[in-house]
């Protein structure tokens, strides 16, 4: 089932991802091709088949409640591109 | 001396035939003069690599730390491996100038064993990519051919360990980034079973099927390598527990009575002659050493490929999301909002490849498509991993090309992206299940690019795998032979 120009925006929009208009058609064949190949796999007989969303079909491990790292959250904000008094600097959200 | 394995090199180290510095300003001198051409690192450090080089050389004299096996040694990251103080782009404009606050456990593990790193390898920007076309800084060129790409999306790493830049590198595989351009630049390269390895610091694409894995010349070398990284560590959730194993105990395993499965899927049509007539000579080696051939049945190969192409951009577009301007990273220029901030830095950050895996992943994740798309993409997953449970009932291991072609050409398959995903086909299934492989070096084909057989095995069989391709090596030297683009 091709996508539309439209949904190609829409999606773009929720990834956070700005397409420029004039890269838009290029970029839908290209999804339509890639959803094309991933169409016959939508046909396969999977009824009872549970899905496998761990490999091992391990669950994640648990630790104690427990401090366990230092804090170094000067050292990890000093590679963000604005941080100022241990805060990250963002534009202003509320007027 | 830059021909030689790992394992000669330990012997040469220990037996003070050459000195850690010696093999350092070799490896970084051979790297001054090929990098211009292969673009198969993204950064190299000559001072830091002969301070640790000194360092080692020291230890081996009785100072310091007690010297392992390894220690003087050689080595280069892919550039998705975060290394303290230095770059780590993840061939990524994104991240051009990130330098790691901290190291990835891997790293600290290699450290701490006294190797020494030579440099960052260039890569598939965030790992996505089968050519290593798809890297902000550049294409990596083959060394046994440089119209022709080196597999991806473990290029670089490839490259630099073909041709003799380095004796050794760390790759990572999600479909295949470690095996495939291992199999197209003529070295061994691995992917462990799913959990074995840390993935802490490892800049995270698709988190169900990352694994971190070892390039080197021959499968004797990667034992040595996996005995350095292998090993529970809790800053890995997904890290499994289990006791330590020694790689290297198989090497002289005997391969009469073996039973080694040969998948129909796997030597069916769309296979290049060179690759066929080179993967059916090694089978016949294996006959010939007494191991028995059964065939078998993997009917979910194909299916597997559409599984992986939801699966995978479904797990990027999600860990992508921290790639924002905020933390770290690139940020665009005069935002006029916050939601400016973030598509306009994402825009500019990612390339098109990226973009495209984004767009696909927030697609079949979203609301109304996701039962259709990701929840059925894991159903078939499931598929897969059964057909290999059965498979593994009647055969020890599992033979078969790793790619279905030699290295292609630059450009010839970036048009059509379906086209490039298909190349991926025998590299999937592996990671979809959990499992190990390995691809190792098997001939060439009539251009005089090599092939890669692969040897897939149940999980946690890596001793198993490593020790039949060691033995196949002893009795073949297409892992000996040195690209002739970059002579020695």
């Amino acid at each position: 089932m091709p996508i539309s120009h439209e949904e190609v925006l829409r999606i773009a929009r929720l990834a956070r991802l700005d397409v420029r208009p004039e890269d838009a058609t290029a970029l839908l064949e290209r999804l339509n091709r890639v959803l094309a190949l991933v169409e016959e796999m939508r046909r396969a007989d999977t009824s009872g088949v549970e899905p496998m969303a761990h490999p091992l079909d391990a669950v994640q491990r648990l630790r104690a409640d427990a401090v366990t790292e230092a804090d170094q959250r000067e050292l990890y904000q000093s590679v963000a591109p604005s941080a100022q008094e241990g805060l990250y600097l963002v534009p202003k959200v509320l007027e | 001396m830059l021909n030689s394995t790992l394992a000669e090199l330990t012997a040469a180290l220990a037996a003070k035939k050459i000195s850690s510095v010696e093999l350092a300003r070799l490896c970084l001198e051979r790297i001054g003069r090929l990098n211009g051409e292969l673009n198969a690192f993204i950064s190299f450090d000559a001072e830091a690599a002969q301070s640790a080089a000194r360092a080692a050389d020291a230890r081996r004299a009785g100072k310091g730390p007690a010297a392992g096996p390894l220690t003087g040694i050689p080595i280069a990251f892919k550039d998705i491996y975060c290394t303290k103080g230095r770059r780590t782009t993840c061939g990524s404009r994104m991240l051009e100038n990130f330098v790691s606050p901290y190291d990835a456990h891997v790293v600290e593990l290699f450290e701490r064993a006294g190797t020494v790193l030579l440099g960052k390898c260039n890569m598939d920007e965030f790992a996505m990519g089968s050519s290593n076309e798809n890297s902000h800084f550049g294409p990596v060129r083959n060394a046994w051919n440089q119209r022709r790409v080196p597999g991806g999306s473990s290029g670089g790493a490839a490259a630099a360990v073909a041709a003799r830049m380095t004796p050794a590198a760390l790759g990572t595989d999600t479909g295949g980034s470690v095996r495939q351009p291992a199999a197209f630049s003529g070295i061994c390269g691995l992917r462990p079973t799913y959990g074995l390895v840390s993935r802490y610091g490892l800049v995270a694409f698709a988190s169900s099927l990352d694994q971190a894995g070892p390039i080197a010349r021959s499968a004797e070398d990667l034992a040595l390598l996996m005995n350095v990284m292998a090993g529970f560590d809790a800053r890995d959730s997904t890290s499994v527990e289990r006791p330590k194993e020694d790689y290297s105990r198989q090497l002289s395993l005997s391969l009469k009575d073996m039973r080694v499965g040969l998948p129909k899927e796997y030597f069916a049509e769309g296979l290049e002659p060179g690759v066929r007539g080179a993967v059916e000579a090694a089978v016949a080696w294996f006959k010939a050493q007494g191991a028995r051939l059964v065939e078998l049945e993997l009917p979910s190969t194909r299916l597997a490929v559409a599984a992986y192409y939801v699966i995978a951009p479904a797990e990027a577009s999600s860990n992508l999301s921290r790639f924002d301007g905020v933390r770290y990273g690139r940020r665009a220029e005069a935002p006029k909002d916050l939601a400016d901030l973030y598509s306009r830095t994402r825009a500019e950050g990612f390339g098109a490849e990226v973009k495209q895996r984004i767009l696909v992943g927030t697609y079949v994740l979203s609301h109304g498509y996701y039962d259709a798309y990701y929840l059925q993409a894991q159903k078939v997953r499931r598929l897969v991993a059964r057909d290999f449970a059965a498979a593994f009932g009647k055969c020890d291991l599992i033979l078969g090309p790793t790619a279905p072609s030699t290295a292609f050409e630059l450009g010839a398959r970036t048009a059509d992206p379906v086209q490039m995903y298909l190349g991926d086909i025998f590299t999937i299934p592996a990671p979809l299940a959990g499992l190990p492989a390995l691809s190792v070096p098997c001939g060439f084909d009539a251009q005089g690019l090599p092939v890669g057989l692969q040897l897939t095995g149940p999980h946690f069989s890596e001793a198993l795998l490593l020790g039949a391709a060691h033995r196949y090596q002893q009795a073949t030297d297409w892992h000996q032979r040195v690209p002739k683009e970059t002579p020695l």
